[in-house]
């Protein structure tokens, strides 16, 4: 049977051969699947199995004592139960939230500190730089190719942590309880700008050094400060009311397109052709 | 949108740098439409860049480029001339990943090629450079010749109107050379317009219809091959044999032979070509019994060097 060619934008077509291209890169995404598995599934199964068959009398009452450190709002959120099931709440509904932007920020940090380099490396920059695309239909296919592996491993991430959550604190709790309101908004309203903010920073670099390996260390270094800022406010976005939730990430959305805006005019046809590279 | 000219490439006192460094000097040269022009130059000489800026994947920074009758400068019009443009660069710059396939899609899919048409197109290309039995592998297997067919492949795709071609035959062994030449050769005769770049004059033998002699980012001189010979190479050259080969020495004393040499065969050169008969006639006249006449044109490496000897500073 034979495959019917579509025809699209380029950009479209642009990030549909990377994401092709990073597809056939077992090398390359299976050890970024194997660290989204680990923060996402085997860690937090492990702590929540492990904070479920707590016996100890003692034991119990510090977990419940942990509960009691938390804030007084917070407090009253977690289900009147003491001891290890509302520390298993805790555990699952707060303080994993970081998780689940670090890991989708690593993932597209790794695609796109490649994507613009990559491409003047192996010479294919020429190929672009001699197309029709323009220079902003090839900046949001690269900035596409980036933002949707990011994506997707959120969306996987979080609907695998909500089963992991639901299968085993749920049953202690009265049935399936995650997600949570605060949860959807932070997936969906905090999380999708701060992934775009990081790729503006890593693609503008991207297409300014001159080696793969100097965009990696360069992006490493620029997006630090990033998981720092974002670890912080996934926090606050649970522990904190919505209001506070939805006026970060709305300020997220502003510096992100901003940031995406100042970006596409780091993509040019000269620095494909390995012009102007530091 | 400008009207297209009778040029598909006009350029006029281009000129690029990179830094410090003056790639393109000055630049001025046409190419007619449906003619192969050769750009011949050492490394260095600016032919690179002249071929990025014919497409404006660079800028100018002086003077004005005019492709298929449009300007690059201009975004619009930049876009469409690299719509209608097929480059093959010195690096074949594919993706390694990828199947033969999938890479000659992308390009189809790029630039715009009706989906309609594109496993027709594909199929006819990768018949037409013998590499049809390849495509479904990855190309990070492909041989150096395979990927340059390939890049010649996806550069003919779209059918363009203009085929710019940055040392095709680069790292590939002589037998696949000759091949890609001979595809060349196929796409002049099919009435495309031909840039080529080449430092191997023995690529551009044959194949140009005009030269275009680059140095330090300038063109020295620029013509048709027999252009450039009557220029610079004014002797017309004819290789003499005979039965006896001392009779030949009579042609010394001729007042139309400019230089007379005899070494086995003798080689003399003539005011004109039509000097030959007359050569002939004297020859003949003085006894000679002459078993070989054969006026030889110089190669383009002649040429060439003759060229840079005339140009040369003082």
């Amino acid at each position: 049977m034979t495959r019917t060619p579509k025809q699209g934008r380029p950009s479209w077509v642009i990030a549909r051969t990377d994401l092709r291209q990073l597809l056939q890169a077992r090398d390359f995404w299976l050890p970024l699947m194997i660290v989204a598995l680990l923060f996402f599934v085997i860690i937090p199964t492990f702590l929540l199995l492990i904070l479920g068959s707590v016996k100890d009398a003692n034991l119990a009452k510090k977990l419940s004592d942990v509960v009691g450190s938390l804030p007084k709002d917070l407090q009253a959120k977690v289900h009147g139960q003491k001891g290890p099931a509302s520390a298993s709440y805790a555990l699952a509904v707060y303080l994993f939230a970081p998780l689940a932007i670090i890991v989708p920020l690593t993932v597209s940090s790794a695609v796109g500190a490649h994507t613009i380099v990559g491409e003047r490396e192996r010479g294919s920059g020429e190929f672009l730089a001699h197309s029709p695309a323009t220079e902003r239909q090839i900046y949001l296919g690269k900035l596409m190719a980036s933002l949707i592996p990011g994506y997707f491993t959120a969306a996987m991430g979080f609907l695998l942590y909500s089963l992991v959550v639901n299968l085993i604190v749920g049953p202690k709790l009265g049935g399936w309880f995650f997600p949570t309101t605060n949860w959807w908004v932070l997936m969906l309203w905090v999380l999708p700008p701060f992934i775009a903010l990081a790729l503006a920073v890593i693609l503008a670099i991207s297409a300014r050094v001159s080696s793969a390996a100097a965009a990696q260390q360069a992006s490493a270094l620029a997006t630090l400060p990033l998981i720092v800022i974002a670890y912080g406010v996934s926090s606050n976005t649970l522990f904190r009311g919505m209001g506070t939730a939805f006026a970060i990430g709305g300020l997220a959305w502003c510096g992100a397109i901003f940031a995406l805006w100042r970006a596409s005019k780091a993509v040019s046809r000269e620095r494909l052709l390995g012009m102007g590279a530091t | 949108m400008a009207p297209e000219t009778g040029s598909a490439v006009a350029l006029a006192g281009v000129r690029r740098t990179f830094g410090d460094v003056l790639a393109v000097d000055d630049l001025t040269f046409e190419v007619p439409r449906g003619t192969v022009t050769v750009l011949l130059g050492p490394n260095g000489a600016g032919k690179t860049t002249v071929v990025r800026l014919v497409t404006g994947a660079l800028h100018a920074h002086g003077g004005t480029v005019r492709t298929l009758g449009l300007d690059p400068e201009v975004d619009t019009e930049g876009t469409e001339i690299r719509r209608r443009c097929g480059v093959v660069p010195a690096r074949p710059a594919l993706y390694d990943r990828l199947s033969g396939t999938d890479n000659l899609e992308y390009a189809a899919a790029l630039f715009q090629v009706h989906p309609g048409l594109v496993q027709s197109r594909v199929a006819d290309a990768a018949q037409r450079f013998g590499i049809s039995d390849a495509l479904h592998l990855k190309v990070g297997g492909y041989s150096t010749g395979m990927r340059a067919r390939l890049a010649l492949a996806r550069a003919v795709l779209h059918e363009p109107d203009l085929l710019l071609l940055d040392e095709p035959t680069a790292g590939l062994d002589p037998e696949s050379a000759r091949t890609v030449l001979g595809l060349i050769d196929e796409m002049a005769e099919d009435g495309k317009t031909v840039l080529m770049c080449t430092h191997l004059l023995l690529e551009a033998e044959g194949l140009a219809d005009q030269v275009v002699v680059m140095d330090h980012g300038r063109a020295m001189v620029s013509g048709s091959p027999r252009e450039l010979t009557r220029q610079y190479w004014p002797a017309a050259r004819v290789i003499l044999d005979a039965d006896d080969p001392a009779v030949l020495d009579a042609a010394r004393a001729l007042p139309f032979v400019r230089a007379y040499e005899r070494n086995g065969v003798a080689l003399v050169d003539l005011e004109r070509e039509t000097d030959v008969p007359d050569l002939v006639d004297a020859l003949v006249g003085a006894g000679a019994r002459l078993t070989r006449v054969e006026p030889q044109a110089p190669s383009l490496e002649q040429l060439y060097f003759a060229i840079r000897r005339e140009n040369a500073p003082s």
